[in-house]
């Protein structure tokens, strides 16, 4: 697959402050890519090196195989929706002209249709929207831009549960619709986890885990029961994090479980739960911490 | 977590859903020579990427349980049920009695008071008497 975003070395100095140190990652063309990470790993500044508001330290950022920063024919493709995004003195009808200049295929139906969905009025001031309208705003530009890449920097600030659920279903359907390139970063991942096909994990800077999203799922899984049991069924397998209680154990072992192990917990009186992406994700990061050794050669 | 119409966290998504469209070609509630849900129909109504649901699809097209008709779908293929049922039968002893006893010995339940109380709960469901 054409990757639509493709990033080698990129290093991000503040003065003695590195913000992204050496990423290299590619994102294929057509595909919602979850970036996930704590709050300060670096995703903000990566999003927006895309999008060519910031410049890389050095490094090599290519998106439809040309360095963004300044160059129109990128940037006319591309649309970034930040957490903060601030807006002139404007209505929210004048914000909605500006992104028609700014983007060619962009959907005046839809972007109609989706501020209804969230009850914000076009001839409202923008200035006296609330947190979560303001976001509804940025979400509407986002997804009406039609953009063939769309960066989506924690986007929803203020909307409650619903809301967010009204932004992935109107996300999968207008992205079924009208397949474009999404990365959307969030730490909301159990909610997000099915709408990603891939996951980038960032850890203080750097690429702690690259992989497809259902590729994780079931990675990584844990074992708990009585301790000896525990201990003979995950005896000479990767193991990340032991427990214990009295005579109960809990182990996460690493590796795919196969119908013999099952089988074999089964009759032990073991139970085996698989851990969820947003399971995998935290470990990635905490993990990254002493070393990188989660990455790709681990989990393939 | 959202409501996925069924899936969990527990396990690639794909493989549920190809797991959920082979139950109800076995249950019948999708016949064979029917158009199954298209990927963005499936994505749509579990919540989860196209992509994620093109791969289930093509779990059970690769079996050669569906079948593509070009430019209008995917169909479920003629055999497809007696192949899921017969299947279906090879694991349900591994899938539903190997628990069954494991939990019953853990009880002590000997296997004569097992077979009374499936006997039991089976005339109580009003099904076949044994």
């Amino acid at each position: 697959m054409t990757p639509a975003i493709s990033v080698t070395g990129l290093t991000r100095r503040y003065y003695d402050e590195v913000a992204l140190d050496d990423v290299s990652l590619t994102v294929g063309a057509g595909t919602i890519t979850g970036l996930l990470g704590r709050n300060g790993a670096g995703k903000t500044t990566l999003l927006r090196i895309l999008a060519g508001q910031e410049f890389p330290s050095s490094g090599s950022v290519r998106v439809f195989g040309a360095a963004p920063a300044e160059n129109e024919d990128v940037l006319r493709r591309l649309v970034l929706v930040r957490e903060d995004q601030v807006y002139p003195d404007f209505k929210v009808c004048h914000a909605l002209r500006a992104a028609s200049f700014c983007y060619p295929n962009w959907d005046a139906g839809l972007a109609s249709s989706l501020l209804k969905d969230y009850g914000v009025r076009p001839g409202k001031a923008i200035k006296g929207l609330s947190r979560g309208q303001r976001s509804a705003l940025g979400i509407t530009i986002g997804l009406a831009a039609r953009a063939e890449v769309t960066l989506f920097d924690e986007p929803y600030a203020g909307l409650d549960a619903v809301a967010r659920q009204v932004f992935y279903d109107r996300l999968l359907a207008d992205f079924a619709a009208f397949p474009r390139t999404v990365l959307l970063s969030t730490h909301l991942i159990d909610e997000a986890a099915a709408l990603f096909e891939n996951v980038v994990v960032i850890d203080r800077g750097r690429v702690a885990l690259d992989a497809t999203a259902d590729g994780l799922r079931g990675m990584a899984t844990t074992v708990s029961g009585p301790v000896l049991a525990v201990d003979s069924f995950t005896a000479g397998r990767p193991v990340w994090e032991r427990r214990g209680l009295g005579s109960q154990a809990s182990v996460v072992m690493v590796g795919q479980v196969s119908g013999e192990d099952r089988e074999r917990a089964r009759s032990l009186g073991l139970d085996l739960t698989p851990l969820s992406l947003q399971q995998l994700v935290v470990r990635a990061s905490a993990r990254s911490a002493g070393s990188d050794s989660l990455t790709e050669r681990t989990w393939v | 977590m959202p409501e996925m119409a069924g899936l969990d966290e527990g396990g690639p998504l794909f493989a549920q859903v190809a797991e959920r469209l082979a139950g109800e070609i076995a249950a019948g509630g999708l016949a064979e020579g029917e158009r199954v849900p298209s990927t963005n129909e499936l994505a749509a109504f579990y919540r989860i990427n196209p992509a994620t649901a093109a791969k289930g699809i093509n779990v059970l097209a690769d079996e050669g349980l569906l079948e593509k008709h070009r430019g209008i779908g995917m169909f479920v293929a003629t055999g497809a049920r007696a192949t899921l049922l017969a299947r279906r039968r090879a694991e349900f002893t591994e899938r539903y009695v190997q628990p069954l006893l494991t939990e019953a010995t853990r009880l002590g339940i000997d296997p004569d008071e097992l077979i009374a109380l499936i006997r039991e709960s089976s005339s109580e469901r009003g099904g076949v008497a044994v």
